[in-house]
């Protein structure tokens, strides 16, 4: 029997190589289905497997957690010279000038926000090796996909700070006119896709987008950001499963910092985290240390050339730490300790690690510290001062981009309001606004 | 079960026998179907501008309108469930031998993925045509439809959009297809500004209104009543047509009485027309909305303060279905033309059943009475 099963299978490999004739197949599979149950392979067409005889079940705790892939060492030395991504001087010092710029528009925006200048905020506090080390490896034209936890993306990619922060306000001058709450950046020229707050939708629209770019053939990829809590909505499952089946070039990127709001990971997964996943849809994955920037730039690299080379999805989970607040609504004192979060902060840390490596190579100094850290904080004050003082986007446009042209419906009510303002002038703020048409 | 049936056939042919018998020149337009169905449809004429005709049934004339469009435009895909082998409706029969399995496709089964998929394929400027198999199985894409689709050119500030997404659905009663093969899904979605809502009365609207939507820099979701699939045959241009969208068409004109529905019940309507007609000599206008959102009141209010009195029919609920929106605008525009109350009859708030069928559509008779309580009041 077992000779028969064999000869079959060569005779079918064989006729599907020469092509020559589709029928032999045909018949010869009538036959190999026909086989009684003893032959050794399962014919099943939903599994790629063998018989076994005892029952046998996967146990993922019984496993191996997936490894960490790192680069530079806590005290900013490569631990394999190999692994050196060899990047220029002048690369190095943007990614540590962009994390650092970062993190001061974060402490002088969640100040504002703890003022009420402006309404909300979020912070990037101990996710800055995150972004700006995938947004490094990555081709500038490639389309991102965010949460609203990697505003560094943007930045590496020179959205301009005053930027940020007329969004955050929602003045006239922002590029979003004024509609979205803070945080949620867009910018068409950069190739950085609107955030919105619902979480994960945005996955399987990065599958989608990849998939048009691969039809496209212009040789970039999609890149989408998550965090380990979005990874648990149905549109992540959604969105591996597709891009794995449909065979398109994108990028998951989780980061992995161990809270979602005040939901730990043990409230979260079962399993080894969200990499451990990947092999499940047939995709390909790497873990990072994601406080570890060079690591986080050579994994995005490598994923980004199987992304385009093969058509394939590949899925990076960058383990980190999210140190401040999940947001300005929100006090995390309730649910972790001061201690915890200071462990990440002072000990391992994005910023501190490459900074620790810029010294050893001698590319920074003390003095440049200090220097930077005014020049940034100036940089930052100045915008800030702008933004405030821009008036809000004129009401009228709370009508338009509704659709591609504006409705009758909402001609009747853009004009409803209008009038009815009018009248009631002094009850709106309209010294706030640009004037209405 | 089969004798219910059986009386339900008996019933539904004596009907027809009455109708028959009564000669109206109408109903000499009508195919009198040899399946139990509680419409008559009555085939349009094509418009002659729109060139060579043949004749398709209404799948045969989506199948048509979605060769035109992958022809037309070498980004299109179209996707979903068990698409690239011709549909369980067989609306893409022959498209992927045509047009490659990189452009016909099926995906796995997760409606919240395929309009995920879509949109993110809309957002780089391609055309994405997408499937869900039955309207009923929408709602896992609701929040994708609603929170993400609908918002995307206005959160922003028109640096993105996803205008090219149709997303075409069959929809509404089949006669057996119980709570989840039945549903009309519109009026929640005609809540969610940013997105049209679409929904042919036969095949020659079926593909010029789907060319529109595919063609439209709006996310569109075009409902196609799929129990007039097969059933609703007529001449249907073979070329590419559009036909605009936001507009209702007077079907029938009438000078005592406003109708207005879509979809197969607009069917419906043009026998209750015919009806009233011969039993009440009330005069009807037939009203085809055609667009849910944004509709045409425009149209609308011009019949009603013409008649002075309306009926409004749809299969969904009638708690907050598309209907109480109309009659809402049209008491505030109308005011001193009405007559009479408006009437609205619907579906039930139920579920949508599967024995009781009969009991539950907005059919003929029941439009009938409203008809008669129109014109007494």
């Amino acid at each position: 029997m077992y000779r028969t099963y064999r000869t079959l299978t060569r005779l079918i490999t064989s006729s599907c190589q020469t092509a020559s004739s589709k029928r032999t197949v045909l018949v010869v599979s009538r036959a190999l289905y026909s086989t009684p149950s003893d032959v050794d392979k399962p014919n099943f067409p939903g599994s790629r497997s063998q018989f076994v005889s005892t029952p046998t079940f996967l146990d993922p705790d019984k496993m191996d957690g997936i490894n960490v892939y790192r680069v530079l060492n806590q005290e900013g030395y490569l631990i394999d010279d190999l692994q050196d991504p060899k990047l220029e001087e002048s690369v190095v010092l943007k990614m540590y000038k962009d994390m650092t710029l970062l993190n001061t528009m974060d402490k002088v925006l969640y100040d504002s926000q703890r003022q009420g200048r402006i309404s909300f905020y979020m912070t990037n506090y101990g996710e800055e090796g995150t972004h700006i080390g995938s947004a490094a490896a990555l081709n500038p034209q490639d389309l991102v996909f965010g949460q609203y936890r990697e505003a560094g993306v943007l930045l590496w990619r020179g959205f301009p700070l005053q930027q940020f922060m007329h969004q955050c306000y929602g003045n006239c001058k922002d590029i979003g006119k004024g509609r979205l709450m803070p945080v949620h950046y867009g910018s068409k020229d950069l190739n950085f896709v609107t955030i919105s707050s619902p979480l994960a939708t945005q996955m399987a629209q990065a599958s989608g987008a990849a998939y048009a770019f691969k039809r496209k053939q212009n040789g970039l990829c999609v890149i989408c950001y998550f965090g380990e809590g979005a990874a648990s909505e149905g549109d992540a499952h959604a969105a591996f499963n597709f891009a794995a089946v449909l065979n398109c070039p994108v990028i998951f990127f989780c980061r992995n910092n161990g809270y979602a709001i005040s939901t730990p990971i043990k409230d979260q997964y079962r399993g080894d985290g969200i990499a451990s996943r990947a092999p499940g849809y047939g995709m390909l994955s790497i873990r990072v240390d994601g406080n570890d920037t060079f690591a986080v730039y050579n994994a995005t690299k490598l994923a980004r050339e199987m992304a385009v080379s093969q058509n394939r999805p590949v899925l990076i989970e960058a383990m980190t730490y999210r140190i401040g607040h999940h947001s300005t609504s929100d006090d995390s004192s309730a649910y972790r300790s001061v201690e915890e979060v200071s462990y990440w902060d002072t000990m391992d840390n994005p910023i501190a690690r490459l900074r620790k490596y810029m010294i050893n190579q001698k590319l920074w100094d003390e003095e440049k510290e200090k220097q930077w850290k005014l020049d940034a904080r100036k940089m930052v004050m100045k915008s800030f001062a702008t933004a405030e003082s821009e008036k809000k986007p004129n009401p009228d446009t709370m009508f338009e981009d509704v659709y591609d042209e504006i409705p009758s419906n909402l001609l009747q009510q853009r004009n409803e309001m209008k009038t009815h303002v009018k009248q009631y002038k002094e009850q709106y703020p309209l010294e706030h606004y640009e004037a209405m048409s | 079960k089969n004798m219910a049936h059986k009386l339900r056939s008996v019933r539904l042919a004596a009907n027809t026998l009455t109708f028959l018998s009564q000669k109206s020149s109408l109903l000499y337009q009508t195919i009198v179907s040899a399946r139990c169905m509680h419409f008559n449809y009555f085939p349009d004429t094509p418009a002659r501008e729109h060139g060579e005709t043949t004749r398709m049934n209404l799948f045969q004339s989506i199948t048509s309108a979605l060769d035109v469009a992958l022809a037309k435009d070498s980004s299109a895909v179209l996707f979903g469930e068990d698409v690239a082998f011709g549909g369980v409706f067989r609306c893409s029969v022959g498209l992927k031998e045509k047009y490659g399995a990189d452009r016909v496709f099926n995906s796995p089964l997760s409606e919240q993925g395929i309009v995920a998929f879509g949109i993110g394929i809309a957002l780089t400027g391609a055309t994405a045509i997408a499937e869900i198999q039955f309207a009923d199985y929408i709602f896992p894409g609701f929040d994708q439809i609603r929170n993400e689709a609908a918002m995307y050119r206005y959160r922003s500030g028109n640096e993105f959009n996803c205008g090219k997404l149709t997303i075409r659905t069959p929809c509404s009663a089949v006669g057996h297809g119980s709570l989840y093969h039945s549903q009309s899904v519109e009026a929640f979605f005609a809540h969610c500004p940013g997105v049209k809502v679409v929904i042919p009365r036969g095949p020659i609207q079926a593909k010029g209104l789907l060319l529109s939507c595919i063609q439209d820099d709006n996310p569109c979701i075009f409902l196609e009543p799929k129990i007039m699939y097969r059933s609703a045959i007529e001449e249907v241009p073979t070329g590419h047509y559009t036909l605009p969208l936001s507009k209702a068409e007077v079907v029938l004109e009438g000078t005592d009485v406003t109708f207005i529905g879509w979809g197969t019940q607009v069917h419906v309507l043009r026998e209750v027309a015919a009806l009233a007609q011969q039993k009440l000599n009330v005069s009807c206008e037939v009203i085809d909305l055609c667009t849910i959102l944004p509709w045409d009141k425009e149209t609308i209010v011009k019949s009603v303060n013409k008649t002075g009195r309306v009926l409004i029919s749809h299969e969904a609920p009638i708690t907050m279905g598309f209907g109480a929106e109309l009659a809402a605008t049209i008491q505030q525009e109308c005011f001193l033309h009405l007559e009479a109350p408006i009437e609205r009859v619907c579906g039930h708030d139920t579920p949508f059943p599967h024995v009781f069928e009969v009991f539950y559509l907005p059919d003929k008779w029941r439009c009938l009475e409203a008809v008669k309580r129109l014109i007494s009041y």
